[in-house]
C-alpha cells in the first residue's frame, strides 16, 4: 500500500482538468502546465530513488486483494521512463511558448500535452493488461486532439490517417487481450505471467505474442507496420511533433519490451526469432527512409524507426547485457529525439523552409546552433562520451554473446548510416553558400525557443558522460526484465 | 412561413421533466440495480437534445445557461477527488468508504462514496454529450 507511485500519473490530470477553467488565459495556461510538471519531475525523481532502495512499488487500487483488483506497478524500468517523460514534457512545453502560436494555446492545447502526459506515464506504470489498453487510449485520444489542432489542410488529411491506423490497432489490442483472457482467465500482468509459466506457453499463446507483436509493433512502427508514420508525423507543429517523436513510438517499444519479457519467455526460438528479425528489417527501412528524404523533418522522422528497430534488437536478445544496453538505448532515445526535433524546429524557424537544398551557411550566422547539432547528431549516431554509446555498446555485446554475430555487425553499421543521415542535415543547412533566411526571425523568439533546446541537449551529454551514475538503475532494470519472478513476487506479496 | 409547433413544444415541457427524473432514478438505482452514471448521463443529455429540437439552441441556452467544458471539468475533479480522497487518509487510491445513516424522510439508508465517483461521470457524460451536440449545431 504505497500511493506515492501514483503521484507523476495524478499530477499532470489534475493540472490538465484545472488548465480546461482559464482558456483564454494564455499566461495562466503556462504558468500552470509548467509549475504541474515541476511537482511531477519531484515526484518521479524521488520516487525513482524509492524504487531504487526499497524495490518495486506496488499499489492495487481499493484495497482489493491482488489479481482481482487493478495493480499499478512502479518499478525501475517505469520510473526511469515516467521520469524522462516528465521532464522531456518540461522542456518541450517551455520550447512551445515561442512556437506554437496563440490559437493553439487558447484551444486546449496545454490540457492536450497534460492528458497525453497521463496516459504515457500510466502506460508505464500500470500492471494490469486491460488498464495498458485504457492508458494507450487515453494517450491516443489526447494525441489526436494535438495532431488536428490548428486544423491546417495537411493536419487534416493526416489526422485522419493516423485515427484509422490507430483505432485499427486499437481494436485488434481488445481482441488479444480477449484472446489472452479466454486462454488464462486474468488481465493482470503478474498473474498472466505466473499462469503462462503453469502452461508453458502451448501454441495459442505463442499466437497470442505473435498478435501482441502486431498490436504493439504499429504503435511501435516496426517493420512492415510503419507506413503511417513518416506522414503523420511530418503534419503537425514542431513541439507536438518533437513530444509524439520521443514518447509515443516509446510506450509501444515499452509494451513490447514487459509483454516479451514478463509473458512470452517460454518459446524464445519462434517469438524472438521473430522479434530479432523484425527489428533488423525495421532497421533497414529506417535507414533507407533517412537516407533517401532531403526534408529534416522526414530525416529526424525516419531516424525514429531505426531506434525502434535497434531498441527491439535488444530486447529480442534476452540476455541481461542486451536488455541493459536496450534500457540504456531507450532513455537515451527518447532524450535526443525530443533535442533533436526542437533543433530541427529552430533550423526550420530561422530559415523558412523544410528543404535541405535551400538551406546553408547557418554557421557564420548561428554557430551556437550549429555547435549543439552537431553535439546532438554525434549523440544520436553513439560517437563514445555521449549519449548514445553506451546502450549501443551494450546491445552489440548482448547480441555477440547471443551468437547473433552478423545481425550484431548490422546494427554496427547502421551505425554509420544513422550518422551519414544527420550530418548530412549539418553539412547542407550549416556549411556552404548562404541559404534562403526567414525574413522574420525574431532575436527573442529565437532565444525562447533555443535555451529550452540547449538545456535538453546539455542533459542528454550528462546522460552520456555520466553512465557511471545511471548504470546502478540500469542493471537493475535489467535484473527486473530478465528475471519476471521479481516482479511477480512483487506484486502478488504487495497485495497480501 | 412560420410554422406552429405548439403541441411539441408543449408536450417537450412535460416531458423533459419526466425524463429527467427517470435519469436521475437510473443514475441512484445504478449500485443495485441496472443503471449509473454513464446512462444516467446520456438519458439527461437525451431530455436536453429534446428541448433543442422542441425550442432552438439559443433558447435552451438562456434557460440553462451552462457551460458544458466546465461541467466535464468540474465532474473530472469530481471523480478524481473521491478516488483521491482514501489517499489522504492512508489507504490505497480508489478505496470508497459506506455507511447506514438514518435519514430523516428515507428511513435507514446506505450511502456510498462510489455515488460520487459516478456523479463525476455524470456531469462528464452530459458534459461531453452536450458539448458535441451544441458544438455540431451551432456549426454554420
Amino acid at each position: 500500500m504505497n500511493n506515492f507511485l501514483l503521484l507523476p500519473i495524478i499530477i499532470p490530470f489534475f493540472f490538465g482538468m484545472i488548465l480546461m477553467f482559464g482558456q483564454k488565459n494564455i499566461s495562466y495556461q503556462r504558468v500552470t502546465s509548467l509549475v504541474g510538471l515541476l511537482i511531477s519531475i519531484v515526484c518521479a525523481f524521488l520516487l525513482l530513488l524509492n524504487v531504487y532502495e526499497n524495490g518495486p512499488q506496488v499499489v492495487t487500487f481499493g484495497d482489493w486483494p491482488v489479481p482481482f483488483g487493478i495493480t499499478m506497478v512502479a518499478d525501475s524500468i517505469s520510473s526511469l521512463l515516467v521520469l524522462t517523460t516528465l521532464t522531456l514534457a518540461f522542456f518541450i512545453v517551455w520550447y512551445g511558448f515561442k512556437s506554437i502560436g496563440k490559437e493553439r494555446e487558447q484551444f486546449f492545447y496545454y490540457p492536450g500535452v497534460m492528458f497525453i502526459i497521463t496516459g504515457v506515464n500510466g502506460a508505464f506504470t500500470t500492471g494490469d493488461i486491460f488498464n495498458l489498453f485504457v492508458f494507450f487510449e487515453v494517450l491516443l485520444m489526447s494525441s489526436y486532439l494535438l495532431i488536428v489542432l490548428g486544423g491546417e489542410k495537411a493536419q487534416l488529411r493526416e489526422s485522419i490517417k493516423y485515427i484509422l491506423v490507430n483505432v485499427l490497432s486499437s481494436a485488434f489490442f481488445v481482441i488479444t487481450v480477449a484472446f489472452l483472457y479466454s486462454v488464462v482467465g486474468t488481465l493482470n500482468m503478474a498473474d498472466i505471467s505466473i499462469k503462462i509459466a503453469e502452461l508453458n506457453q502451448p501454441g495459442i499463446l505463442t499466437v497470442i505474442a505473435v498478435l501482441f507483436l502486431l498490436v504493439f509493433g504499429m504503435k511501435a512502427a516496426i517493420f512492415p507496420l510503419y507506413f503511417w508514420l513518416p506522414s503523420a508525423y511530418a503534419a503537425p507543429p514542431i513541439p507536438v511533433l518533437a513530444l509524439f517523436g520521443a514518447l509515443l513510438t516509446k510506450v509501444g517499444v515499452y509494451a513490447i519490451m514487459r509483454t516479451y519479457t514478463l509473458f512470452f519467455t517460454h518459446d524464445l526460438a519462434y517469438t524472438h526469432e521473430l522479434l530479432l528479425i523484425l527489428s533488423v528489417i525495421t532497421i533497414l527501412a529506417g535507414c533507407i527512409g533517412a537516407l533517401a528524404h532531403f526534408d529534416v523533418k522526414q530525416i529526424i522522422i525516419y531516424n525514429i524507426v531505426i531506434a525502434v528497430g535497434v531498441i527491439l534488437f535488444g530486447v529480442a536478445q534476452m540476455n541481461e547485457v542486451a536488455l541493459e544496453g536496450a534500457m540504456f538505448y531507450l532513455i537515451h532515445d527518447m532524450i535526443i529525439k525530443a533535442a533533436l526535433f526542437m533543433l530541427i524546429g529552430i533550423v526550420i524557424y530561422v530559415t523558412g523552409t523544410t528543404n535541405l537544398r535551400k538551406m546553408g551557411g547557418l554557421m557564420k550566422t548561428y554557430p551556437a546552433l550549429g555547435w549543439f547539432y552537431i553535439i546532438a547528431a554525434f549523440g544520436l549516431a553513439g560517437v563514445p562520451p555521449l549519449s548514445g554509446f553506451v546502450g549501443k555498446l551494450l546491445i552489440v555485446q548482448g547480441g555477440f554473446e547471443a551468437g547473433n554475430l552478423w545481425s550484431s555487425v548490422f546494427i554496427l553499421a547502421s551505425s554509420i548510416a544513422v550518422l551519414l543521415s544527420v550530418i548530412r542535415i549539418f553539412i547542407y543547412a550549416f556549411w556552404g553558400e548562404q541559404g534562403t533566411i526567414s525574413p522574420n526571425v525574431n532575436p527573442s523568439t529565437y532565444k525562447g525557443l533555443f535555451i529550452p533546446t540547449m538545456l535538453l541537449v546539455f542533459i542528454s551529454v550528462a546522460y552520456g558522460v555520466g553512465t557511471e551514475w545511471i548504470t546502478p538503475f540500469m542493471d537493475h532494470a535489467a535484473k527486473m526484465l530478465i528475471d519476471p519472478s521479481i516482479y511477480t513476487d512483487a506484486v502478488m506479496k504487495g497485495g497480501e | 412561413m412560420k410554422t406552429n409547433d405548439v403541441i411539441l413544444q408543449f408536450t417537450a415541457k412535460i416531458v423533459f421533466f419526466i425524463i429527467f427524473f427517470y435519469a436521475v432514478h437510473i443514475f441512484f438505482a445504478g449500485h443495485y440495480t441496472p443503471g449509473g452514471g454513464f446512462v444516467g448521463g446520456l438519458v439527461t443529455s437525451s431530455a436536453i437534445v429534446l428541448l433543442i429540437i422542441a425550442f432552438d439552441l439559443k433558447t435552451v441556452k438562456s434557460i440553462l445557461p451552462i457551460n458544458y467544458l466546465y461541467l466535464v471539468a468540474v465532474g473530472l475533479l469530481l471523480a478524481l477527488g473521491t478516488a483521491a480522497f482514501s489517499m489522504f487518509v492512508g489507504e490505497p487510491f480508489f478505496t470508497h468508504f459506506f455507511d447506514y445513516f438514518n435519514l430523516p424522510i428515507l428511513g435507514k439508508t446506505s450511502l456510498h462514496t462510489a455515488a460520487l465517483f459516478d456523479l463525476g461521470v455524470y456531469l462528464v457524460v452530459v458534459g461531453v454529450t452536450m458539448t458535441i451536440i451544441q458544438t455540431i449545431g451551432d456549426d454554420e
